[in-house]
């Protein structure tokens, strides 16, 4: 932010910020607005848990489909089979996504970069074809049909509007949690680690803990989404959890900026908006979507907003002095001069 | 049976080695994730097996052929993408997906220009089976597991025995000092896209005749398990890359005869899991330790 604006200007246009985007099922009808907007929404959440890891931890984790994929099945199967309503089965789906978060957590103790990277894309496929091949539970690759609407409170979600509040409600739950996880002493720790993982340890921050806190954390507010998902699309097969979801998830967060919430949100909303705005010259979508994120990281490889905060944002907390990219030069010599040692 | 299963994995381990031996040459001169590879690959695959079923060329000159064109895909995503960004000093991260989008662009473009559907090989470079014990072994099986092993020891004179081989393991050790050292490391990182490049058209030719077909499948699932190879041998590592393609074949090959072959895309992932946990440098990559 170079240009000063008043708080109280900065106040106003959050506020109708905010105004806009609860009221947008009303001004805009359209039935495919709404379901475009709903999905913003759903992968703004999904980028903003994937930050956690790789942005505020600095791991990068290629298999987070997997742990939207556990939480749909999860979810879905839990309320096909035992009926059970879908607050039950969401928790069910984010206690099970926690798990599968520990469980991948765990290597992450004993491996980094490139080598954790391959791991959590591994687990992803496994997963994916655990999904795809063990028919009795999840009817492999003709998928879950006809997953009941969520009835909450005994109001049954029906309408597109429904489903858009929704997903703004978890939005709201998700973003609430994590802005106060990554502002607290947690947060601190875990960003000490991104750092330098060693310093960090002789600072007296448990490290494996946070390692495996922030892979759980991740992964279980994933699964909730996942949970959305399965009742929202009333549809789920083992292909919408694949790399390429994964992919597509990591590209938003590093679009918008690792490290940051708000860019998550606009990284998520600006690459699902992208190939539907394309979708008039079909063939070439994805090519453009392609080229998009290439030339991005070439030219902006902080991402759009960096590690801008909503705080700096609404300018209660001033930004850094440095700007995000003289403090990437600076961490990148100093990582290069410790190379070179 | 045993032997059969062998014989078929030693084959689809040769595709992973070779894909896996350029994926780690490009990981050990500039520490990145080339997910661009795969499609490279597929790239080969696509040119070559046109070359063969609609020019009528014979198997050399699509091989020529088809090296050409990924070579020049990948000295272009060098001079294009990674080296303005090696100019920026771009972050790790943001250079893996660059190369995703990258990926995503090539793999597009195959589809634009050869169509989405499946196209099938008639021509193989050679027919013919005998047969060992009770397992069949066609002649094309004997000459893909030859051709890689031919162009394994190339990589490996190349690397170990030229000039340029000897800067790119100047560079994977340390750029600057290398730089310093009179290295042109732009150039030889180029080069060492292109033969990575050339490689992956060569399997992807091999993988197109083998399986009479290219589609555009092929790229994802061999470039998992190339990944997979690489990682399990030791990221860096090229004769663990060799070592893990091929172990990774043979496993799979192995699983899909005796146990399921519908989870036989799982187990060299399961195995890679494993193994990096007891050591987590992959079975021949050096342990690296961590300076403070």
């Amino acid at each position: 932010m170079k240009k000063y604006i008043k708080p109280e200007a900065r106040a106003a246009i959050c506020l109708l910020l905010i105004v806009l985007i609860g009221a947008l099922p009303f001004y805009m009808p359209n039935k495919y607005f709404i379901r475009v907007a709903t999905l913003c929404v759903m992968y703004s959440s999904l980028a903003m848990s994937l930050n956690l890891i790789t942005g505020f931890m600095g791991q990068v984790s290629l298999g987070h489909a997997a742990f939207l994929g556990i939480g749909a099945y999860t979810s879905a199967i839990l309320s096909d089979r035992m009926g059970w309503p879908f607050l039950v089965t969401m928790l069910c789906a984010v206690a099970v996504a926690g798990a599968f978060g520990v469980l991948i957590g765990v290597p992450s103790l004993r491996l980094k970069g490139s080598y954790l990277a391959i791991v959590t894309l591994g687990f992803c496929e496994v997963v994916r074809l655990t999904e795809l091949n063990w028919m009795s539970l999840t009817r492999g690759p003709l998928g879950m049909t006809g997953i009941a609407r969520p009835v909450i409170f005994g109001y049954q979600i029906k309408s597109n509007r429904d489903y858009y509040f929704l997903s703004l409600f978890l939005l709201a739950v998700i973003l609430f949690l994590l802005h106060n996880l990554v502002n607290s002493y947690i947060g601190r720790a875990v960003m000490a680690v991104r750092e330098d993982d060693i310093a960090a340890d002789a600072c007296g921050i448990n490290v494996r803990r946070y390692k495996v806190m922030v892979f759980t954390v991740s992964s279980a507010l994933t699964g909730m989404v996942g949970a959305f998902y399965a009742h929202y699309m009333r549809f789920i097969d083992p292909s919408a959890f694949n790399f390429e979801q994964s992919t597509s998830i990591l590209s938003m967060v590093i679009l918008g900026g690792l490290g940051g919430l708000p860019g998550s949100i606009l990284g998520a909303v600006l690459l699902t908006i992208l190939p539907e705005a394309l979708r008039d010259m079909s063939n070439f979508r994805m090519l453009i979507y392609g080229l998009v994120i290439a030339v991005m990281m070439i030219f902006r490889p902080q991402g759009i907003l960096g590690r801008t905060t909503f705080l700096q944002m609404l300018g209660i907390q001033k930004s850094y002095a440095m700007s995000n990219a003289e403090a990437e030069k600076r961490y990148l010599n100093q990582t290069e001069a410790k190379e070179d040692s | 049976m045993f032997l059969q299963q062998m014989i078929n994995g030693l084959t689809i381990g040769s595709f992973y080695a070779l894909v896996a031996v350029g994926y780690s040459m490009v990981f050990s001169v500039l520490e990145l994730t080339n997910f661009a590879h795969m499609s490279v690959f597929m790239l080969g695959g696509y040119i070559g097996c046109t070359a063969l079923a609609g020019l009528g060329v014979g198997f050399p000159a699509a091989a020529v052929l088809a090296i050409g064109g990924c070579g020049a895909a990948g000295i272009l995503l060098d001079r294009f993408a990674l080296m303005p960004m090696r100019r920026r000093g771009a972050t790790r991260v943001s250079y893996l997906i660059c190369t995703i989008g990258l990926s995503t662009f090539i793999q597009n473009f195959i589809m634009l220009v050869f169509g989405s559907e499946a196209i099938p090989f008639k021509e193989t470079f050679v027919n013919g089976q005998i047969r060992i014990g009770n397992a069949v072994v066609s002649y094309m099986q004997i000459g893909i597991v030859a051709l890689t092993l031919v162009l394994m020891a190339l990589t490996y004179v190349l690397v170990y025995k030229t000039p340029a081989g000897m800067s790119m393991r100047a560079i994977a050790q340390n750029p600057r000092a290398a730089k310093l050292m009179g290295i042109n490391t732009d150039r030889i990182i180029t080069f060492t896209f292109f033969t990575g490049s050339a490689l992956a058209a060569v399997a992807g030719l091999m993988f197109g005749s083998y399986y009479y077909s290219v589609d555009l499948q092929m790229g994802f699932t061999v470039g998992m398990k190339t990944f997979a190879s690489a990682v399990l041998g030791g990221i860096g590592s090229l004769p663990g890359a060799v070592l893990g393609g091929f172990l990774i074949g043979i496993l799979e090959a192995l699983f899909a005869g005796y146990i399921s072959s519908g989870f036989k895309d799982a187990v060299g992932f399961l195995v890679l899991i494993v193994v990096l946990l007891i050591r987590p440098s992959g079975l021949m990559g050096q342990k690296k330790v961590n300076k403070v």
